[in-house]
């Protein structure tokens, strides 16, 4: 079983504040980390792989500092790592992106699974998974919980949807895109973590991936961002202290205001 | 190649740019802007620059021809022939976006058996039905979806496709993006017509909801957006509206599919979809224990709502997570939101800001809920969530 596990370094959001003054991100000392979703496509593609053997590759596609999460990966089980990285990668949306991770995935051959997080918390598109299945032209489940079964030419998976899940068969290869209740990642190894340390992680740029600049980065890019604003602050809420008592009787009045009541 | 330039003649070196990038990747040196490589070319800085001292050039653009595009599509949404009420938000905001520039709506429905449903979505705001009827399409499958819907967007060519942003429209509308080589907005939360460029404005939150970012796809055709549910207004339905319903011709291979559902699980007895949830009572680390849920399910049971929680509760194991309410989690939009014992840290916020009513509950008066609810009550909620359970069953009587 050969399974692929598209991951991306993301900031963490947790720790990004907004300058109220100038009404913008403050991103400076805001740590890098490894998508949260992405840690249970990899651990999910992990314990397939330790069961049924096999290799999992885990790639992602940014700037030459991305690499560290691919060594983290490395550290928690995966075998092999591959960093997709290039100046013209630069500006991708997510067609130039999925189109990208698509053709490595041509690249490293003979792939049975494509598996990585419902979204990433920075961008929260959850679009990047799907693409991946139409550049490939493979089919694709989404928001998965559970892979249920897999062998050598099929899966079944639970897909989460509003009020309720299908169990879902699918034909190999296929694309997978994982929620947090698959599974509980694993923690770094100490053997992972001298591998990672070692490990060559090749870089392939658009060259490797013999992609036209047209096809990659901005240039590959239907969408464009113009315009960056905050939200409006909602802070002007009233804040009641007192006794349990009277507290309590002033939030049934506030239920009494909405339809709810 | 796409590259960013400053033009040095042109920055007097004020600085805004700076702050304005979301990914700290400009300093100044000398006066002068200095873009690093932790650029992605995403364009804050160039609309922040009053100066026009930042260029980002592009390749050649598409070849689309924009102008055979117009006019407006909706992916209807439907679960045993109910329409979801979420396709009938996006016919009202099309409609309101088409009067804005004259052009017509049209919906596409594909289904077991459409009985009535065309007249409804017409009634709503449609002027044209594009109907696929057949027992395969009975349920959500991603491969005769999009297949149908992209051969229906190639012959009619809207200027626009919008999809809502549930499971459904997330799944089925970035692999129609990446077959017609097109541009897809996630998760919309406003949308406008550009009266310049005649485009359109697609914006959403990002970051976690810490910023706003508006998208434009202005050489490829057609537009294609994802809207988040219960953001946007249905149109009050109007059963004088007159429209057309076209029947799609089925293709041979058109259902077939590499996927197949076995078997699909409906949430178990009383249990709520918290998405769908007009009241959510909503637990945090500050319940402390899973057998104090009770007196939130009290709570939720009489206000006929649902329970919500924060990662905190869900990592404790003390409710599972379908319940989760977050980054990680659910994005809800219920009416009322009552937090309890929640500190409200910004994953948690993002996932249920939207709630028409929020009501906070918190013995520390310095947690961030009390920044952003709408009324907060600084006190123990063992105390006081039993004396409001009291308090309604008193008004009540």
């Amino acid at each position: 079983m050969r399974i692929v596990v598209a991951v991306k370094q993301v900031p963490d959001t947790a720790e990004v504040r907004i300058d109220e003054e100038r009404g913008t991100l403050i991103r400076e000392g805001v740590p890098s980390i490894l998508n949260p979703f992405d840690e249970y496509a990899l651990e999910e593609a992990m314990k397939w792989r330790d069961e049924l053997g096999g290799t999992v590759t885990v790639i992602t596609m940014g700037p030459p500092q991305a690499e560290a999460v691919l060594r983290e990966a490395v550290s928690m089980g995966a075998d092999e790592a591959v960093l997709l990285s290039d100046r013209a990668f630069a500006g991708a949306d997510t067609w130039a992106t999925s189109h990208t991770l698509a053709k490595a995935v041509e690249k490293i051959g003979d792939v049975d699974i494509v598996m990585t997080g419902k979204q990433a918390i920075d961008g929260d598109t959850a679009q990047t998974g799907p693409s991946i299945a139409a550049s490939l032209d493979w089919p694709q489940v989404t928001f998965v919980g559970s892979v249920r079964e897999l062998n050598g030419d099929s899966m079944v998976a639970e897909r989460y949807v509003e009020g309720g899940c299908e169990v879902i068969r699918s034909s190999l290869p296929v694309v997978i895109t994982v929620l947090k209740d698959a599974n509980t990642p694993r923690l770094p190894s100490l053997r992972g973590k001298m591998k990672s340390r070692k490990i060559e992680i090749p870089v392939w740029g658009r060259e490797d991936l013999d992609l036209p600049e047209s096809e990659v980065g901005l240039d590959g890019s239907p969408t464009r961002v113009v315009k960056i604003t905050t939200p409006e602050s909602t802070s002007n809420g009233e804040i009641h202290h007192g006794e349990p008592e009277d507290l309590a009787k002033l939030l049934v009045d506030s239920l009494l205001g909405s339809e709810v009541f | 190649m796409a590259s960013i330039e400053v033009r040095k003649d042109t920055c007097v070196g004020c600085g805004i740019c700076v702050p304005a990038c979301p990914f700290g990747a400009i300093t100044m040196e000398d006066s002068l802007a200095v873009i690093s490589d932790e650029c992605t070319l995403c364009g804050a800085c160039e609309s922040s620059c009053s100066f026009g001292a930042i260029i980002i050039r592009t390749g050649e653009a598409g070849g689309t021809e924009i102008d055979q595009y117009s006019g407006i599509l909706v992916l209807a949404e439907q679960r045993d022939g109910i329409i979801d009420h979420s396709t009938l938000e996006l016919l009202g905001e099309a409609r309101r976006l088409a009067e804005a520039d004259g052009s017509s709506v049209s919906v596409i429905l594909l289904t077991e058996k459409a009985g009535n449903r065309p007249a409804e979505l017409i009634s709503c705001g449609a002027d044209t039905v594009y109907l696929a009827e057949d027992t395969q399409l009975k349920h959500f499958r991603t491969e005769p979806f999009s297949k149908i819907t992209e051969r229906l967007i190639t012959e009619k060519k809207p200027a626009v496709v919008l999809a809502a942003a549930t499971t459904t429209g997330r799944d089925l509308m970035p692999r129609i993006a990446k077959n017609l080589n097109t541009g897809l907005t996630a998760d919309c939360t406003e949308l406008s017509i550009d009266t310049e460029s005649g485009g359109l404005l697609q914006t959403r939150p990002a970051f976690g909801g810490n910023i706003l970012a508006t998208i434009v796809c202005s050489d490829t055709r057609p537009q294609m957006a994802t809207v988040r549910p219960r953001v946007m207004k249905a149109m009050d339905p109007d059963e004088t509206r007159t429209g057309a319903i076209e029947k799609i011709e089925l293709q041979p291979d058109d259902l077939a599919s590499r996927t197949e559902v076995l078997e699909f699980k409906p949430l178990d007895e009383g249990e709520v979809d918290i998405t769908e949830a007009e009241v959510i009572v909503a637990g945090g680390r500050g319940l402390k224990a899973p057998e104090n849920f009770d007196i939130l399910h009290e709570l939720a049971n009489l206000l006929d709502g649902s329970i919500g929680a924060s990662r905190a509760a869900i990592d404790a194991g003390w409710v599972s997570y379908p319940h989760q309410v977050g980054q990680t989690g659910k994005t809800v939009q219920p009416k009322t939101y009552i937090a309890c014992g929640i500190s409200g840290a910004v994953q948690h916020r993002v996932g249920m800001q939207s709630a028409d009513l929020i009501l906070a509950v918190n013995k520390d008066e310095t947690a961030p809920i009390f920044e952003f609810c709408d009324v907060g009550f600084v006190g123990d909620l063992f105390e006081i969530i039993p004396f409001v359970i009291k308090e309604i069953k008193r008004r009540r009587k």
